[in-house]
């Protein structure tokens, strides 16, 4: 019987006075055994970020500390070394990754220069030895032209490819321990997969034990051996990942599995003869690089090629596709907040590019917006009311009346009347998105555009958000442009769904059949990329859903 | 237990409190809040507490402070009253430095909102105009501009607001350049909110906080300038201005060493002030900024 690699008992994690709860941690039992992956899974503010910077001591002190508990690597107690110590074990026995590889690899430097950093810090390698395995790593980290990539700065390669590097870096001195914060959340479907994959090949060839944190259930079920949920910075469950996901037995686990949106989407609906109140036609958008005066030109970028698609009356098309794809693009040409090269965008017939800024500016009430930021898409210096009422105010209603009507909306979106006099930064992230989608209805319109929505929230307020919008468009009968990476949350919620890449419409027809039957190659990869695919999440009933 | 995201957050206290709070947690802002109070008392009891010309003679020349009640901080060399200087200098040491701020964070701001928001060649001219106001030292551009228009009061004032927009022009675009990307903006014109209005209604007050920060700093170096100008002999004879006095003391500095001291101390003092009252304010203003 070995030692677990890592043992965590008892451990506390103090906060500073006048933070939402005294411990970010409390009581927090863990173990890790060589060879295994354990997610711990929880929500934003849950603590599973600070258990990690707990191992590495490399918490934010004196301000967050460890108040109690133990830390065991390999049986030693990590608390008890010296700063001197930690510095040997970091890098050497316990190796890190980060969630945005751009911010943890160093702008200025090559990816090969900083593989070498680790070698020279912590081996007695020479240069042609420390060479040699840096190059060996990044081959085993399957990147295309390890060479290359050997000399290339940071920002020349790839998000995915960066990742690699990270992995590759963590992996250069064999640890024994690997701690891997979010490392695929910043990562598209298809390369998240395959970063997934190679985390397990390599840990498996390594027998490495890895704590990985993620708040994606889908990632969970693709990746962990052993499963800890943290709520608030209580373990309120662990175990097996299969027993976890498929028999949850604490409520909050249940409801956050129920959250996880299922792979199946919803009845069609026989809208063929509703009325088409969107139609974008030909829709071209090159964005040119501007060039300095000495950098010269750089390449223009087509993000969006003669694309056309249909929105009819109370019908939802979600529009997915990866980073780069061009789906936000459309999500600002047809709201008309990006000029576009050429095309036609017909609201209820009138072509709404060539509208002049006066028509613009009444046709702007048809169409309205729901940001994917709900923090940065609320003036943090406005108060809800007046973020509420400021588009009908524009639009010529009185301002007593404007004020009435926000109440009512905020009613409408479920949110107490009492919030009216708040400002944007009291809320919680999923307050912040009602109040976002309270502000579009506030003009009527016929016509919904959600850039990515839910993306930034947690997932049970995710489910919550969606319920809310599709439960809004039918009782106001709305059209909805559902702008989405998250195949997810597109089935659950759109009739149709059109999938883009690099600035074309590669598929569409009804989810249903897409989802079914997939046409296209890069459908095909994107639906064979989701996460945790072959798990459907238990139908359970909570009495929070 | 429930996960239902609606339920609202306690109510924070009102902004004013939580200002006031952060404010008030730095001491030496304080301290600059005092001395800035102080200067503010002087200029509006300057009538109350010395009546009369200070310009006026009010005993011997020349007589040391705290010899004579009369005179209790002495007299110059033409025997007018330093108290009495002081006190109403602090009325034009003020002046200037609000007004001169107000024209030269009118300016900035304007010229920077525009050039920040509408970016392009807008941008392209504004910027270049402004690096050629940032060409010429502060100094030499403010003596030519008194040289033309003449040294009243007015003038100076106007005059050191001209040559001090540059800064706050500058910083207001870089504001303005990094906030017209955001969501909120892009919100606000999808209502229909004309550039007007999102420039001055939706931007302006987020780009306000570092802009009210330097303001203090300008105010500061408001002050230096006229003094400086003063000390110079090209400040308005009028008036009794605290670098008028240092000026005149110059001459009797060997013999008499207070005539230039208490106004040179005076000066520092307001001047620190407005320094840590912008400390302060940063810190109230951009909690994040300055995060210990």
């Amino acid at each position: 019987m070995s030692q677990p690699v890592l043992d965590i008992s008892g451990l506390r994690i103090a906060l500073p006075k006048g933070a939402d709860r005294p411990f970010a941690l409390e009581d927090l039992n863990l173990t890790v055994e060589p060879g295994e992956i354990v997610c711990l899974v929880g929500e934003s503010g849950s603590g599973k970020s600070l258990s990690a910077g707990a191992v590495m001591r490399l918490l934010p002190e004196p301000h967050v500390h460890v108040a109690a508990g133990s830390i065991r690597f390999m049986g030693e107690d990590l608390l008890a070394k010296t700063p001197r110590q930690m510095r040997d074990i970091r890098g050497r026995d316990i190796a890190m990754i980060f969630q945005e590889p751009m911010t943890a690899l160093n702008p200025q430097k090559t990816v090969g220069w900083q593989l070498d950093e680790v070698l020279r810090l912590h081996t007695r390698l020479g240069r042609k030895a420390r060479r040699a395995r840096a190059l060996d790593m990044l081959e085993r980290v399957q990147l295309p032209d390890p060479r290359s990539a050997y000399n290339a700065y940071p920002h020349q390669v790839s998000g995915g490819q960066r990742q690699r590097v990270m992995i590759a870096m963590a992996l250069l001195l064999s640890p024994k321990l690997i701690i891997a914060d979010e490392p695929t959340t910043a990562l598209d479907v298809t390369t998240q997969l395959q970063i997934l994959k190679l985390i397990r090949e390599l840990q498996v060839e390594e027998q490495a034990g890895i704590l990985f944190i993620t708040h994606d259930f889908g990632v969970v079920a693709e990746i962990a051996d052993k499963v800890a949920v943290l709520r608030m910075g209580q373990l309120v469950e662990h175990g097996p990942a299969k027993t976890v996901l498929n028999n949850p037995q604490h409520p909050y686990t249940k409801a956050l599995i129920g959250a996880v949106p299922a792979l199946i989407p919803p009845p069609a609906k026989p809208l063929s003869s509703a009325p088409v109140v969107l139609k974008a036609e030909g829709l071209r958008k090159t964005f040119a690089a501007r060039g300095g005066l000495l950098s010269g030109k750089r390449k223009a970028v087509a993000a969006v090629k003669d694309l056309s698609f249909t929105l009819r009356q109370g019908e939802t098309l979600g529009v997915v596709g990866e980073s780069g794809s061009g789906k936000t693009t459309v999500s600002r040409i047809v709201t008309r907040l990006l000029e576009c090269d050429s095309g036609k965008v017909e609201v209820d017939g009138t072509d709404i590019l060539a509208a002049s800024p006066r028509e613009l500016r009444a046709m702007r009430k048809h169409i309205q917006m729901v940001f994917q930021d709900p923090m940065a898409s609320l003036n943090p210096r406005k108060r809800v009311v007046d973020l509420i009422a400021q588009g009908p105010i524009v639009h010529g209603t009185p301002r007593k009346k404007a004020h009435a009507d926000a109440r009512r909306l905020l009613e409408l979106v479920e949110l107490s009347p009492a919030a009216a006099t708040r400002f944007p930064h009291e809320f919680s992230g999923g307050q912040r998105q009602r109040i976002g989608i309270a502000r579009a209805l506030s003009m009527e319109p016929k016509i919904i555009v959600a850039d990515e929505p839910v993306s930034a929230l947690d997932v049970s307020v995710q489910a919550q958000v969606l319920k809310l919008l599709a439960e809004l468009r039918d009782r106001l009968n709305l059209s909805l442009l559902f702008v989405t990476h998250d195949l997810r949350v597109a089935a659950q919620l759109c009739d149709r769904i059109i999938v883009m890449q690099n600035g074309e419409i590669v598929e569409q027809g009804a989810t249903a059949d897409v989802f079914a039957n997939p046409q296209h190659p890069y459908t095909q990869k994107l639906l064979s990329s989701i996460p945790g695919r072959h798990w459907t999440p238990p139908v359970l009933t909570t009495e929070a859903a | 237990m429930s996960l239902q995201s609606t339920e609202l957050a306690p109510a924070e206290p009102p902004r004013l409190v939580v200002f006031w709070r952060r404010y008030s947690r730095n001491r030496a802002a304080l301290l600059g809040l005092v001395i800035f109070t102080v200067v503010v008392i002087l200029a509006l009891t300057a009538g109350i507490v010395e009546p009369g010309d200070p310009l006026r003679r009010a005993g011997a020349p020349l007589t040391p402070p705290f010899t004579d009640w009369a005179t209790p901080l002495g007299t110059d060399q033409l025997g007018r009253d330093v108290m009495s200087g002081i006190f109403y200098g602090a009325r034009i040491s003020l002046l200037i430095g609000v007004v001169a701020t107000l024209v030269a964070i009118g300016i900035g701001v304007l010229i920077g909102a525009i050039a920040g928001y509408f970016g392009g060649w807008v941008d392209d001219v504004l910027m270049r105009v402004t690096e050629a106001f940032q060409t010429i030292p502060n100094f030499v551009l403010l003596l030519t501009l008194v040289a033309i228009m003449g040294s009243q009061i007015e003038w100076i004032t106007v005059a050191i607001g001209i040559v001090s927009w540059t800064a706050p022009a500058r910083m207001v675009r870089a504001e303005f350049m990094a906030l017209r990307g955001r969501e909120f903006v892009d919100a606000a014109r999808n209502l229909g909110v004309s550039n007007t209005s999102i420039i001055f209604r939706e931007i302006m007050p987020n780009a306000l906080p570092p802009i009210v920060v330097y303001a203090s700093v300008i105010m500061a170096l408001a002050i230096l300038l006229e003094s400086a100008l003063a000390f110079l002999g090209l400040g308005d004879p009028n008036y009794a201005s605290w670098g008028n006095m240092i000026g005149q003391g110059r001459s009797v500095l060997r013999t008499a060493p207070y005539c230039a001291v208490i106004p040179g101390i005076a000066i520092v003092l307001t001047v620190l002030s407005f320094s840590l009252l912008g400390e302060g304010l940063n810190d109230a203003l951009n909690p994040r900024q300055k995060k210990r």
